[in-house]
């Protein structure tokens, strides 16, 4: 049934697809890894870049098989002359086979892969920067810098419990120095995100939810909302500051200098907050 | 086909229409107004807020009743609650006031289905470019955060709404019936229902902005959606009839094609097309109730002051969110399930071969609907839900790409040593897989826990799923309304404008969201109305592109008028030379479908099968007309 004006060769789209996938992951891996986002400002930063990078190295060359197939079937199978009807093949259960066994393999490797970067505490990136409820994966040092991140409308705000409980509209963390965030909100929904050091937390009214990270040099980061949270929740971003181990002592003693007036109006440091409830805001 | 009641109406208008249900609507409304503020001067926790929900609801509740009852569709049901004999519906068989009333022609409603959506589509779309305004320069916004987020929260809601039955309400409607053999769904009053149902919640929903908009997006996240003004109650209104509308629609298409296939249309010839309608309804009749009542406890902790999502009282903004996934993950494949089984329907017609791999595609549309009630907590990766259940939402999350992947060996296979025609169906059906591919792989990114830390709620989210949706879904239906328009309509499309509306869709489409990506892996989060300085040039690519994928849209609209305004081309009975039973019949398609019943001898997809019979016995059946109804 072989129709010589409309036949290629299977091998033939093997080797283009083996060549361009060798080519996109080579440039994946040496070109665009090194910019991968979120960067590596911190150890789950850096996890999430080898995560993206894994990802795009398994996924370029499905996604390349399948284009150089729809390239070559379109090009090659076309109506030409009389019309009439292609070959009835119904279908090819060996090969259904191992496209199924293919996809499942891939699939569970991701899967496993995934959960390993999650779980990985050997790397010190456990939890991969993300939201985990009351309690870390694993637990941080126990010099690790305690953040609490209160979000509201529109603005984090930050609580230091191991320095007096002093709160502090910037945020400022330590190099090298495990840092945990315990983000909650005392209005509606937000999720603090601090982009360059990889951390995504939802901050939920009557929630104390965990995530770590450590920075690994001093430098700057951005922090934005990232749940929808009211009409002002564009304008809710700012720029935390990652410091030396002198530079964050005399930073939170000049914080703590200047909070002194206001601290003892405060309510009193807990894990989590019921205000009164607000009137409508629109 | 006259009654005896159209015949004392000379104009053939019928006694109830879309405008005496408006007048419905009106007294309603304003019988709803009064009744919420006799409620509301009785509760307290209305002058606590300052503000009385509850004549908005009772005014939207009201105002649906009446217009149900304008448009006559209550007399049958009240009828035959105190016994009396029904009177039958009248029904206008021909002119545009067959638009305009109740009809429960499964074809008309099919028909009416199109333009309706086809509306939203046009106003949602207007919402998008003018998103796209704003984000022409990083600050100041053009428009107030308040409007802005009107109009990102208009165009989401509107768009999910609208593409839920994009295809289920105009294809599933006007095909099902034809592609089984039958001469109606199972229950035409309940169709006539769902149908009439639509524009009311389009409506409902617009009304939010006479109450200055709502702010949550499409998502309507307590305790945000507690604190909002009235617009928020548009929402949650319109959203519970499209939840109502999904339901019945649901066991509407279920009973149809369970029970109503012609004689000799067995499962494994049952065509693909309906086997994804079938799928669709599964996630529509398990999803929509757990909506509906994620919905009334927002109602109630929005008028009544209950606690549901109340963390100081008791409550979790987390039950919200379960509760909304569980269905809004369904959803999403209510919106996918619905493309695959067009693109699968369309390519056998024209690489004129058998789909390849029946089974295997089938399976490949029961798997993702099966799997889709796993997957809803991948959502809320970063939310503090206990976070040991990760794992178990990742593996899930990507073992639904197997399946997925099931339609795409299905497409492919079909093409091998095929004799492909590049029609515009078949068009839009290959551009279907080459952007549901990239939807479809981005979303490994955000089942991946790691990964998905960055680019959760990032713009990177919002192009995965415009891919999926607007790439994937959109891209059928378009691909079904070309291939069908001529048997739903008889006139032929202008092919060198359906070109051109291909190509600039096309290629506007990728140069809007592709870049998309880069912006949300770059740090910009979504729904935002201003932005970091250094993504100007970015957005303004895509703000210009996504002008350029409106102007598409324009000359989609320009090419419809013009071929069924102007030209009026007839179209011949089966212009594709498809084997589909629906091409059998007759254009226009005669009001009882089949004169009998036919009797299906054949696959639907047995293209280049020597001596395959032909698909249905139209003729010879013993089923005569008049008992068939």
């Amino acid at each position: 049934m072989a129709q010589g004006d409309s036949s290629i060769n299977p091998q033939r789209i093997i080797i283009v697809w083996l060549v361009l996938s060798v080519i996109a992951d080579l440039a994946i891996i040496f070109l665009l890894g090194p910019h991968m986002p979120p960067g590596s400002a911190s150890a789950q930063a850096d996890e999430q870049r080898k995560t993206n990078i894994v990802l795009a190295v398994v996924l370029a060359p499905i996604a390349i098989a399948v284009w150089t197939y729809f390239a070559m079937a379109l090009t090659s199978f076309r109506q030409r002359g009389e019309f009439r009807d292609g070959p009835p093949i119904q279908g090819d259960s060996r090969l259904q086979g191992y496209w199924i066994v293919g996809t499942l393999l891939i699939v569970l490797c991701l899967a496993a892969y995934g959960t390993y970067a999650l779980y990985a505490t050997t790397s010190s990136a456990a939890g991969s920067g993300g939201g985990q409820g009351p309690t870390l994966i694993s637990a941080a040092p126990a010099n690790a810098l305690q953040v609490q991140v209160i979000s509201q409308q529109w603005a984090f705000t930050f609580r230091y419990p191991q320095y007096g409980d002093v709160e502090t509209t910037q945020l400022a963390v330590q190099s090298n120095r495990t840092v945990v965030f315990h983000v909650t909100s005392i209005d509606v929904i937000h999720s603090f995100w601090a982009y360059d050091l990889g951390i995504k937390v939802d901050g939920v009214p009557g929630v104390d939810n965990v995530a770590d990270t450590t920075p690994n040099h001093p430098g700057t980061f951005t922090i934005r909302c990232a749940e929808l949270c009211g009409v002002w929740h564009g304008e809710m971003h700012s720029t935390g500051l990652v410091l030396t181990k002198g530079g964050f002592a005399s930073w939170i003693a000049q914080q703590r200098r200047q909070a002194q007036p206001v601290l003892k109006h405060l309510p009193p440091f807990r894990s989590v907050y019921y205000p009164d409830p607000t009137e409508r805001a629109g | 086909m006259t009654t005896a009641a159209m015949s004392t109406r000379p104009s053939g208008v019928p006694r109830t229409n879309l405008f005496t249900g408006l007048v419905g609507l009106i007294i309603g409304y304003a019988i709803g107004i009064w009744v919420g503020r006799r409620i509301g001067t009785h509760v307290d926790f209305v002058s606590a807020i300052d503000e009385n929900d509850y004549s908005v609801f009772c005014a939207y509740g009201f105002g649906t009743i009446g217009y149900l009852a304008g448009l006559g569709l209550l007399s049958y049901p009240l009828n035959r609650l105190v016994g009396r004999r029904p009177v039958e519906a009248v029904k206008s068989e021909s002119g545009a006031w067959r638009y305009l009333s109740v009809s429960t022609d499964h074809k008309v409603i099919g028909l009416q289905y199109l333009w309706g959506i086809g509306l939203f589509f046009l106003i949602g779309g207007i919402g998008a470019m003018l998103i796209r305004v704003n984000l022409l320069r990083p600050s100041p916004p053009i428009f107030s955060p308040g409007q802005y987020l009107t109009l990102v929260g208009l165009h989401g809601s509107m768009m999910v709404m609208m593409v839920s039955s994009i295809i289920l309400g105009p294809f599933g409607h006007y095909l099902v019936p034809l592609m089984i053999g039958a001469r109606r769904m199972a229950f035409p009053r309940i169709e006539a229902l769902t149908f009439w149902l639509t524009p009311l919640f389009g409506a409902i929903l617009l009304t939010a902005i006479s109450y200055g908009g709502f702010p949550t997006g499409w998502t309507g996240y307590p305790p945000l959606a507690i604190q909002a003004n009235a617009g928020m109650d548009a929402y949650i209104f319109a959203f519970f009839l499209v939840a109502v509308a999904m339901v019945l629609n649901a066991i509407n298409l279920m009973a149809t094609i369970i029970t109503m296939r012609a004689p000799g249309l067995t499962w494994n010839r049952l065509p693909i097309f309906v086997w994804s309608m079938l799928a669709t309804t599964v996630l529509m009749l398990l999803g929509a109730p757990c909506l509906v009542a994620a919905l009334l406890m927002e109602t109630l902790d929005r008028t009544s002051g209950t606690t549901f999502f109340n963390a100081a009282h008791g409550g979790s903004p987390f039950l919200f969110q379960n509760l909304f996934w569980f269905f809004g993950h369904p959803e999403v494949y209510i919106l996918a399930l619905p493309g695959f089984g067009i693109v699968l329907e369309i390519l056998p017609v024209f690489a004129r071969k058998p789909l390849w791999g029946y089974r295997v595609a089938v399976s490949g549309l029961l798997g993702v609907a099966l799997l889709s009630f796993m997957v809803w907590q991948h959502h809320l990766f970063v939310s503090g839900i206990n976070a040991n259940l990760r794992p178990f939402y990742m593996l899930t999350t990507e073992l639904i790409s197997v399946p997925t992947g099931f339609v795409f060996l299905a497409g492919m296979g079909t093409l091998w040593r095929a004799r492909i025609s590049y029609s515009v169906p078949m068009l839009f059906s290959l551009a279907f897989f080459f952007n549901f591919l990239i939807g479809g792989l981005s979303g490994v990114y955000l089942s991946d826990v790691p990964s998905d830390v960055t680019l959760h709620g990032s713009y990177f989210v919002m192009a995965h799923f415009h891919y999926t949706i607007m790439g994937g879904l959109v891209f059928a239906f378009f691909a079904g309304l070309y291939y069908w328009l001529p048997k739903m309509t008889g006139l032929q499309l202008n092919e060198t404008l359906a070109k051109w509306h291909f190509w600039t869709m096309f290629i506007s489409f990728n140069s809007t969201f592709l870049p998309l990506f880069a912006l949300g892996a770059l740090g910009m989060p979504r729904r935002v109305n201003t932005y970091a300085p250094h993504f100007q040039f970015l957005n303004d690519w895509v703000s210009v592109s996504a002008f350029v994928l409106g102007l598409s849209m324009l000359i989609f609209i320009a090419n419809l008028l013009w071929s069924l305004a102007v030209t009026r081309r007839p179209a011949e009975a089966n212009p594709w030379r498809s084997r589909g039973l629906e091409w059998q019949v007759p254009t226009p398609v005669p009001v009882t479908n089949f004169e009998t019943i036919p009797v299906i001898q054949a696959g639907p997809y047995d293209y280049g099968v020597p001596n395959a019979l032909p698909v249905a016995d139209l003729s010879g059946a013993a089923i005569p007309a008049a008992t068939g109804d």
